[in-house]
């Protein structure tokens, strides 16, 4: 299996792959860790005329505290998203979803950028983005624009980004101190995509949920943030009652595919479950 | 012939500089194989998860399916022939994987000791839980992966000076 033919670029700067992109249009795509990219390259389900590597663009890589966000460069790894510091105390959930993606291989070159822009349903990072309320920095040739992980997604493949935009950085604001989260993901095997995953940060006070926020991966063609089942929940002691309706309001909004990983019915309700055990395990790590 | 450019590469592989010029679509394995005749790296499944193909990359271990050779330009790569020790006796983790039984085809074993070997410099003492995480990528049909993880615990209490299990039946 050897991919089309292309051009390669390497440009050092954002400017630089901007103006690259403006100038092939919709014949060329930004090349991350490309393990989304080059498995459908080889398939020529994808045969870019020109190929933009970002591997050279420094700016893209790092991860730091700027106020109340956390910003992550486009280009940093999972593996390095495994391993940072920061993220272990201030976000762990992303440190919780990312040894859930792929293997170990995978890990060390993909890329969390890489992970939200492609517009994979089957992809765990953008739901968890859309469960933080991160927003996606876009460059485009007109400057930078700023777009809600909830905003981004239209359908699969399809996003807010325009051809001629490259997704620089997430940017994620912090959740307070002691909060409880989880993510949660059923797969067949290591290294599968989601049969049906959870996405869960929460905060209590006392027995009662202080704020809530919940979203699901990969049973609709885009991510789901599922903000009625998050809002019943708020302020609710999650009695069986509360998490019950929560439940159904969140089955409600997927809409998944029957395929190889079970029918529509079993994935909905696969939904269900991933979201009681994110919300039993959120609760229990939260501060009370 | 294409009309498409071809590109300078320059990589270490296995303590050698080699300097080329190559298609921007080479994949690595490719490269490897087919350029440099290093043959240690297998193809398997081509789609990114057998792990037959895995070699180290600036100290990570990577799929050399799922790479294009330009995306390596300026590494340092090092594979299974780049394994054995500087005097040509085994590494510890060739000595594990004959020792423990590690191996029956074989097919595998060049990206399984590969991956073993970035795992155990990350993690010198794995426990057998994070072993069997560690080489979640790489695919073995034999096996049963038993005596696979029994080589690389070999390999770590060699390396670590501690005793080492006794062999396999």
């Amino acid at each position: 299996m050897i991919p089309g033919e292309f051009t390669y670029h390497r440009p050092s700067s954002v400017a630089e792959a901007v103006a690259i992109l403006v100038s092939h249009g919709d014949e060329a795509r930004p090349l991350s860790g490309g393990h989304s990219l080059i498995p459908m390259m080889k398939l020529r389900m994808a045969a870019p005329e020109h190929l933009v590597d970002l591997a050279g663009i420094a700016d893209l890589k790092g991860i730091s505290e700027s106020g109340d966000n956390i910003v992550i460069g486009a280009m940093t790894t999972q593996n390095e998203l495994i391993n940072s510091a920061l993220l272990t105390e201030k976000l762990p959930i992303i440190r919780e979803t990312s040894l859930l993606i792929a293997d170990p291989q995978i890990r060390y070159v993909g890329t969390l950028g890489g992970n939200v822009a492609n517009g994979d349903p089957g992809n765990d990072m953008p739901a968890l983005m859309q469960c933080l309320n991160a927003s996606y920095v876009l460059a485009g040739p007109d400057g930078e624009r700023e777009v809600a992980a909830r905003e981004f997604y239209e359908a699969a493949y399809f996003t807010a980004l325009a051809p001629e935009e490259l997704l620089t950085a997430v940017k994620i604001p912090v959740p307070p101190a002691g909060h409880g989260f989880a993510y949660e993901k059923l797969k067949r095997k290591v290294g599968d995509y989601a049969t049906a995953a959870a996405a869960v940060v929460l905060t209590m006070n006392g027995s009662s949920v202080d704020f809530c926020s919940i979203a699901l991966t990969n049973v609709s063609d885009t991510p789901l943030y599922a903000g009625d089942a998050s809002a019943i929940l708020t302020g609710s002691t999650l009695d069986s009652d509360t998490i019950k309706r929560a439940v159904a309001a969140a089955e409600a909004i997927t809409d998944p595919a029957s395929d190889a990983r079970g029918p529509a019915e079993y994935r909905t309700k696969m939904a269900g479950i991933m979201l009681q055990r994110a919300l039993t395990r959120a609760a229990e790590r939260a501060n009370r | 012939m294409s009309d498409i450019e071809q590109i300078p590469v320059t990589l270490t592989v296995n303590g050698k500089k080699v300097q080329r010029f190559v298609e921007p679509r080479t994949l690595l394995i490719h490269f490897l194989r087919e350029e440099l005749n290093v043959t240690g790296p297998h193809i398997g499944c081509e789609t990114s998860h057998c792990g037959a193909c895995t070699v180290e990359m600036n100290g990570m271990s990577v799929k050399s399916c799922t790479l294009f050779t330009a995306q390596a330009d300026g590494a340092e790569l090092t594979t299974i022939e780049g394994m054995a020790n500087a005097d040509g006796t085994l590494s510890a983790l060739q000595e594990g994987f004959r020792q423990m039984h590690g191996l029956q085809c074989g097919f595998c074993t060049p990206g399984m000791i590969t991956r073993a070997h970035t795992l155990l410099k990350e993690n010198p003492n794995p426990t057998e839980e994070e072993i069997r995480m560690g080489i979640a990528g790489n695919l073995c049909r034999c096996t049963g992966y038993q005596n696979i993880v029994k080589a690389i615990q070999y390999a770590a209490a060699k390396l670590n000076g501690t005793d080492i299990q006794e062999a396999a039946e």
